[in-house]
């Protein structure tokens, strides 16, 4: 079953489309090849919420669907859960 | 896909409606009382109270009687009594909406009083429901029939499915030579050279560029810090969606992949030919649909991810999630679940028709959820202080 999806090849993180557990082996699908991969997650990732899936360094950037959805604040480990404690607009 | 037929009421000027509202106006807050008892005493037709008509001025004021005016004159309207405090705007709205064709009497309450005024009011209403209670259905081709979108309280399934399946649909529509429109200005931020690039002349494109940097000035001119308490929404952030930028590819996944829009509307702003349309709106949906069915759409495509729960007294708002939880937890609020393609079990072209089936449906009688719960979120856009 899968866990996750990612919109492009590009892309740095998933999004789940279920709960995902810390620690399980998550299958992930990219949606524009359907190549499937395995992250493993370091912390529980809610459905809908982000897993990363390379590492990201502080002022790097998240891409998804191929483009920049905004600034790394806290670095970022793959596998680790993505949201407002580590990501920040780079607009207003 | 070709044009589908569907059962539908042709107005005085040939526009399609779907729905037969008798609508009962208000011209102002203080005509809301009268127009409710108006519509308590004439079973059938509807009051749409509002809070505004009153010592506006310039912009603001030329955007309120294009919104009152233009709710009157969409083709879902069949007939309308407006009533006022006095007769000149009164009048005013009353003409604007006489210019379709179809029946319309305005009353004013200063020097009548509203139990008079109520009265006479409530004779004309009841004369409309009889006349309009007779009107049929004729069949009339699925392009014909306007039709807005808006996603609310989005979350990441929204950018995942529920958002394309409505681009899937918008690309369908398009080809059959119908009349789509967008919008949501504010939530296009982070994706405004990738929207802009989607505009089919370079000329259209300046025109969305000058709208969406107006619209940039004005939250400069008034955040108070970066947004992040109020864009992305609470619920958004919930259901996981970090940024504004994130959110704003998330929601142009509903123009789809190859259509382009043909020109730039202001808010309530009727368009002027076939194909995708962008109207200037806010994001906040009670508004932007408000605008929409001002500028004569029938029907509203209205994806969600958290459960918004919306609707609109005039313009069916379908709604569709791609949340299984919402769909699950939301259910007496969502028309159609494509939570499917999550699991892989339907593709968004599929998905795509399912929502085109229920916009037939729709057009055909089929009442929304929002409609069967009585949602009629009426809310005018104030551009700024009344003199």
């Amino acid at each position: 079953m899968i866990q996750f999806l990612i919109h492009e090849k590009a892309d740095t993180v998933g999004v789940a489309t279920v709960d995902i557990k810390a620690g399980e082996m998550a299958k992930g699908l990219y949606m524009d090849s359907q190549e499937q991969v395995e992250v493993k997650a370091l912390q529980d990732i809610p459905l809908g919420h982000k897993i990363a899936m390379t590492d990201h360094q502080v002022d790097g950037s998240v891409i998804k669907y191929g483009a920049d959805i905004g600034r790394v604040v806290e670095s970022i480990k793959t596998g680790e859960h993505v949201h407002i404690h580590n990501l920040k607009t780079r607009r207003w | 896909m070709g044009n589908r037929k569907v059962m539908a009421y042709r107005r005085e000027n040939g526009r399609v409606g779907i729905r037969n509202h008798v609508v009962i106006l208000p011209l102002d807050d203080l005509s809301n009382s009268a127009c409710e008892k108006v519509a308590f005493n004439i079973k059938g037709c509807k009051a749409i109270p509002h809070a505004y008509g009153r010592l506006q001025f310039g912009e603001d004021l030329e955007l309120f009687f294009r919104t009152l005016i233009g709710t009157g004159s969409n083709p879902n309207v069949a007939a309308v009594v407006v009533i006022g405090i006095e007769p000149q705007w009164t009048n005013q709205v009353v003409e604007g909406i006489a210019k379709t064709g179809k029946p319309v009497a305005g009353f004013s309450i200063e020097r009548h009083g509203e139990i008079k005024t109520v009265e006479m009011a409530s004779r004309k209403a009841k004369e409309f429901m009889h006349w309009a209670s007779e009107l049929k259905r004729e069949e009339c081709d699925l392009s014909e029939v306007w039709v807005s979108c808006k996603c609310g309280e989005s979350d990441t399934t929204s950018g995942l499915a529920s958002n394309p399946s409505v681009g899937n649909a918008f690309e369908k529509l398009v080809a059959m030579g119908a009349t789509c429109c967008f919008g949501e200005t504010s939530e296009i931020t982070g994706a405004e050279m990738v929207c802009k690039e989607r505009a089919a002349t370079p000329e259209v494109a300046e025109q969305f560029m000058a709208m969406f940097n107006k619209y940039q000035e004005m939250i400069d001119r008034n955040k108070t810090d970066d947004l992040s308490g109020s864009q992305p929404t609470k619920g958004n952030i919930a259901g996981g969606l970090t940024t504004i930028e994130e959110k704003a590819f998330g929601n142009l996944q509903k123009i789809g992949k190859t259509i382009n829009y043909v020109g730039v509307l202001d808010k309530a702003e009727a368009p002027t030919g076939k194909g995708l349309w962008y109207m200037d709106t806010s994001s906040a949906a009670a508004e932007a649909v408000t605008l929409w069915a001002a500028a004569g759409f029938v029907a509203h495509f209205f994806p969600t991810g958290q459960g918004n729960i919306i609707g609109n007294p005039i313009e069916p708002v379908i709604k569709l999630t791609a949340n299984p939880r919402t769909a699950g937890d939301m259910v007496e609020h969502i028309d159609y679940d494509c939570s499917a393609i999550l699991r892989g079990e339907m593709t968004l072209d599929e998905s795509g028709d399912n929502l085109l089936d229920m916009l037939v449906r729709t057009c055909e009688g089929r009442l929304t959820a929002q409609e069967v719960l009585g949602h009629e979120e009426f809310v005018l856009t104030k551009l700024y202080e009344s003199a």
